[in-house]
């Protein structure tokens, strides 16, 4: 494009003598430098919004290259550089392997649960007709606004076996981080699904019906297929909503050898009493954000399809 | 005592027998408190003969993080001896505030998982009033040598609830080069360290860009010790003796006007006000002040640095004479819900040995609660400042002692933090705190 | 027909995600609701020091206490009811951070959608911040507006932004902000790739304006997608704990939102008053939402089947009111009228 457009703006002043060529010279060179002022404008803009989002990861990435007792510095690049916090993230009293083994147990318990409930839900939701879908609807919509707070309090006495009619003490274990969970990742797939499924062409179940299938057959042979990459990137939204989240598994995951990821990062310790160490602090928060963002990075159209249909967190 | 006897009995046999039956017993609670009918009178009457106290086998210990290693260490030692009496050890957050919810937890629950609780010295009277924590069996526990404050700490309406770890008391750091070199006395009033921060800065060419003094004033529990100290050390009380709130008195606003007053024109600087004690340790290392208070720990990590050698500690300066310390310090209690308790007492009373205590304060710098530990000459070799420690501690002042510390702490910072940014007048913030700490405090 | 009759079918698939939000969010709520009007006993035996423990009905306690100026604090706006300034600061906080996200995603939108190349990087780059987990970017944050730290730096002033005044809110902004604005900007992006090129051709055609586009027919036709992403920004922001509390800290007047004086009571062993907060919170979220629904028309729902009876139902009226009839009459005149 700018190649062509520079060409017909170089040749102008030796330009031929036809009426619509003579038009066509007028018009070009005018647009090409519009044009390539906005393209200008918009390379610049770009780079803009892209320094505003890494710059801040940026100082992140610094930070945990220094050296530990150099946590706090302003120096723009590490000097000397180090890898000791990254080390200092898998050794010593942290126990960060097992935070993040438990992360990823959680992560990917909810968000199996989740599509699996999820898919069938949003199915009926997009597609069968029948009555209070509205409601319903809007009710599981309802609950993602929930403040978390509301919702943590009773749980807590719940699974803290307050309560006669629920005799257990589910503290530190698994079910007591999934279960909390699904009440914000359900709607969330939910939403997102039946959004999907929505999109999906009617005709195709219409005909598979007419072939003799049930709706159960069409629904898995002909919708579910179809559907696959909008499962696939509800179920990665899903897990990195879960693997982000805080406050449930700070309240339910105490115990050092259940504490999620980001629970973990947020009690992090350094050598001696007092200390906050900000390097390892920095270092962790690397290692658990460089895996999502490299999931980010391959499958950032999937990731910004879902969120523009689902448009929640 | 016979009629006391039998429902503890009843208790004890319902612990022992596990956390389901203990959280049936739970269920008719219905919610919160903890189970006072399980014992009624609790640690009201003398728990010398309970037999819960003969019950032997594992046991858990349970405190923030062991940062030394040397815990795991002294059980290590103790489980080499006591194969039947296993101790593990349960490290939890290093954050006080997050220890305490999750001991509360535990006993909310009635959870039998925690034996042996690292109590932070200003949880005591809301553990007891809980009941949390046991009453220690007195006949059991002798704490001749310890220091008394320390004691004091761990004891609420007449009973022991624990043993006491490890204590801790502010310090004042200062440099001794510089002071050196301008030909200063070591101040023991704030106006000397002030005039003494004069004559430093004019002396002392390195110190001239230095701030005077600081300590922890971010808005958090540090902020709470500090402002303590500087009302204790004009003479003034938060709360007295009785617990009974005393915060609008003369003394104390004077305590508060003179830290407000010294934010203003520059002796503390502006920058103090999000420092907590890293922050502070870091700015008297990069020779940014002359003067700081701190706890023990930054002794050893000062003489790493590169202001080795060239800082000394004296007891903290008080308005007009010696200042007086916060004190801090954590102590060991049994929880109530725990099996076991008979192995807990004698893992707890073997830790608080000398031998064991010298061993920790040799491998971890934090102070010792026996009072001849702070002549003994390994452990002076090894710190220095033990003397000044012990001083430090020996007139130290205790936080007060309510049920509710948590509201009481906080009020305190409430009224405080606003005045030191200079937007509430001290006398004005300690009448607002005296009506609130009256409405906290029963 | 497809989805005729097929309500049997609707109840089998969707009953186990009913029930799993009935057990996560319906019985705690009720627990919740139950908690509020309870409070636990605080009265101390003064023989032993010991609680007497247990809790007590207290009606609605709870919810006056927030009127009864026991618990004043000074925030950034005088002093007022711990509740009171959590309450406005969690209100300030959505108003800046949403007015500034939306104003910042559409401005990255419409550089984005001018794009020729290199549209992908930077899309990838503008999820990096909504992948790094909130609590790490809050202690990120927390490293950069340190008193030393290199915000100051940049700025040569020492400025005390994790102190307790003005500047730890606008901190706390711009950190919300950072997080959250990329993430408008990608919503309108896909709104404004909906629109067909034919109608920014037939404007300037007619002579318009980039301005003049911009506003009568790029903002109108990206409405329903930016209204919905506000919305749940909106409510998302309503709710905020992480942010403010590992940045600046627990009980700093200057950002305490409602979640955070909530957890603060939690921890505090308060469990009535807390519920007796978090329910207002809710409530309140719940008629914000209900606002952008009925003022700016948000779609949340967006069902076809629902749409249309809406649709049906607002005609109804609509002819009703304009055959200027009474309330009390409405109903005659919609049997007999109603019907197109």
């Amino acid at each position: 494009m700018s190649t062509t457009a520079e060409r017909v703006g170089a040749e102008a002043p030796t330009g031929r003598h036809t009426t619509a060529e003579e038009i066509a010279q007028l018009n070009k060179p005018r647009q090409s430098t519009g044009q390539r002022l906005g393209r200008i404008a918009s390379y610049v803009g770009m780079a803009l919004i892209v320094i505003y989002c890494v710059l801040p990861f940026y100082w992140m990435i610094v930070s945990s290259l220094r050296t530990p007792d150099e946590g706090r510095s302003t120096e723009l690049l590490p000097s000397p550089a180090s890898l000791e916090n990254f080390v200092g993230v898998f050794t010593g009293n942290n126990n960060f392997m097992v935070s993040l083994g438990n992360s990823l147990i959680v992560s990917s318990v909810t968000t199996l649960l989740t599509l699996l409930f999820g898919i069938i839900a949003s199915y009926a939701l997009a597609r069968l007709r029948f009555r209070f879908k509205g409601i319903i609807l809007a009710v599981i919509i309802a609950t993602s606004m929930f403040p978390g707070i509301t919702l943590i309090i009773p749980l807590l006495k719940m699974f803290t076996g307050t309560y006669e009619w629920f005799p257990v003490n589910w503290m530190n274990t698994y079910q007591a981080l999934v279960l909390p969970s699904l009440s914000f990742a359900m709607p969330l797939c939910v939403w997102n699904l039946t959004a999907f499924f929505r999109q999906l062409p009617v005709e195709l179940e219409q005909a598979a019906m007419v072939d003799g299938c049930t709706p159960g057959q069409a629904f898995r042979r002909i919708i579910l297929p179809l559907a696959a990459p909008g499962v696939f990137t509800t179920a990665i939204i899903t897990f990195i909503a879960v693997w982000n989240e805080f406050i449930i598994a700070l309240t339910f995951g105490r115990d050092q050898d259940m504490q999620t990821a980001t629970v973990s990062i947020s009690k992090f310790t350094g050598q001696y009493g007092y200390d906050t160490p900000y390097g390892t602090i920095m270092a962790a928060g690397v290692v658990v954000t460089v895996p999502l963002l490299i999931a980010v990075l391959i499958f950032q159209r999937r990731i910004v399809a879902g969120l523009t249909a689902g448009g929640v967190k | 005592m016979a009629l006391g006897r039998q429902p503890r009995r009843v208790a004890a046999a319902a612990l022992s027998s596990g956390v389901l039956l203990a959280l049936a017993a739970c269920g008719g609670g219905g919610g919160g408190g903890g189970g006072e009918e399980a014992a009624p009178g609790g640690g009201a009457s003398a728990p010398g003969t309970d037999p819960a106290y003969e019950q032997r086998g594992p046991i858990t210990m349970v405190q923030g993080k062991d940062t030394s290693g040397n815990v795991q260490n002294m059980i290590d030692m103790w489980n080499a001896d006591h194969p039947d009496e296993q101790v593990t050890l349960i490290e939890l957050s290093d954050e006080a505030d997050q220890q305490r919810n999750q001991m509360i937890q535990n006993a909310e629950t009635q959870g039998s998982e925690y034996t042996i609780l690292s109590m932070d010295v200003v949880w005591t009277a809301e553990f007891a009033a809980n009941q949390y924590v046991d009453a220690l069996p007195k006949d059991k526990v002798d704490l001749t040598g310890f220091l008394q404050p320390t004691i004091d700490s761990v004891t609420y309406f007449d009973q022991l609830y624990g043993i006491p770890t490890t204590s801790d008391g502010g310090l004042l750091y200062y440099r001794s080069d510089w002071l050196e070199q301008a030909g200063v006395e070591v101040p023991t009033t704030y106006d000397e360290m002030k005039a003494a921060c004069e004559t430093v800065k004019a002396e002392v060419p390195e110190a001239e860009g230095a701030d005077c003094y600081g300590g922890q004033h971010q808005k958090y529990e540090g902020l709470t010790v500090n402002i303590s100290e500087a009302v204790d050390g004009a003479g003034g009380h938060i709360t007295d003796d009785s617990g009974a709130p005393t915060a609008n008195t003369p003394e104390a606003v004077a305590g508060l006007t003179w830290m407000r007053d010294a934010f203003a024109d520059g002796t503390i600087p502006q920058a103090a006000l999000t420092w907590t004690e890293e922050e502070g340790r870091q700015a008297f290392q990069d020779s940014k002040l002359v003067f700081h208070r701190n706890w023990p720990y930054v002794y050893n990590l000062a003489s790493e640095s590169d202001i080795s050698g060239k800082f000394a500690v004296a007891p903290l300066p008080g308005l007009n004479g010696p200042g007086v310390s916060s004190l801090g310090g954590h102590n060991w209690a049994i929880s109530k819900f725990a099996e076991n308790k008979g192995t807990a007492l004698d893992f707890m009373i073997w830790l608080a040995a000398e031998e064991q205590q010298k061993s920790n304060a040799l491998a971890t710098s934090q102070a010792p609660t026996r009072e001849s530990l702070y002549s003994d000459p390994e452990v002076v070799e090894a710190y220095p400042y033990m003397e000044t420690l012990k001083a430090s501690i020996e007139t130290a002042r205790p936080r007060p002692k309510v049920v509710n510390y948590g509201d009481v702490t906080l009020a305190i910072q409430d009224a405080t933090y606003t005045t030191l940014q200079g937007n509430a007048e001290p006398q004005a913030a300690f009448a607002d705190l005296q009506t609130k700490l009256e409405g906290l405090i029963q | 027909m497809l989805s005729d009759g097929q309500g049997r079918l609707a109840a089998l698939l969707i009953s186990p995600t009913m029930v799993v939000l009935l057990l996560t969010v319906g019985i705690p709520i009720l627990l919740s609701v139950r908690e509020a009007f309870f409070r636990e006993n605080e009265g101390i035996d003064p023989q032993t020091g010991i609680l007497q423990g247990g809790e007590q009905f207290v009606g609605l306690n709870n919810f006056t206490a927030i009127f009864a100026g026991l618990n004043d604090v000074t925030g950034n706006y005088g002093t007022m009811d711990r509740f009171i300034n959590a309450f406005i600061n969690t209100s300030l906080f959505t108003i800046v951070c949403i007015a500034i996200e939306t104003v910042l995603g559409v401005l990255m939108a419409l550089i984005m959608s001018k794009a020729f190349r290199g549209r992908g990087f930077v899309r990838a780059g503008i999820l990096v911040p909504w992948a790094i987990p909130t609590i790490v970017s809050a202690l990120m944050w927390r490293l950069i507006f340190d008193e030393a730290g290199i915000m100051n730096r940049l700025l040569g002033q020492q400025v005390l932004w994790l102190a307790d005044n003005p500047y730890s809110f606008w901190a706390v902004v711009l950190a919300d902000v950072w997080k959250t604005a990329p993430f408008i900007g990608l919503l309108v992006l896909a709104g404004l790739q909906t629109i067909p090129a034919d109608v920014y051709e037939a404007a300037k055609v007619d002579g318009a304006t980039a301005w003049r586009t911009f506003w009568r027919i790029t903002l109108p036709m990206v409405k329903p997608t930016l209204v919905v992403a506000v919305l749940f920004r909106t409510l998302d922001t309503l709710r905020m704990f992480d942010l403010p509390y590992g940045m600046i800290g627990p009980a700093k007047y200057s950002v305490e939102t409602l979640s955070m004086f909530a957890y603060e009571e939690a921890n505090q062993t308060r469990y009535g008053p807390a519920a007796a907060y978090s329910i207002v919170l809710f409530l309140y979220i719940v008629l914000i939402a209900y606002l952008f629904v009925r003022l700016l028309g948000a779609d949340v729902v967006g069902d076809e089947e629902s749409k249309a009876l809406k649709e049906q139902r607002r005609r109804k009226k609509e002819r009703a009111r304009l055959a200027g009839t009474r309330p009390g009459k409405q109903r005659t005149s919609i049997t007999s009228g109603g019907m197109p």
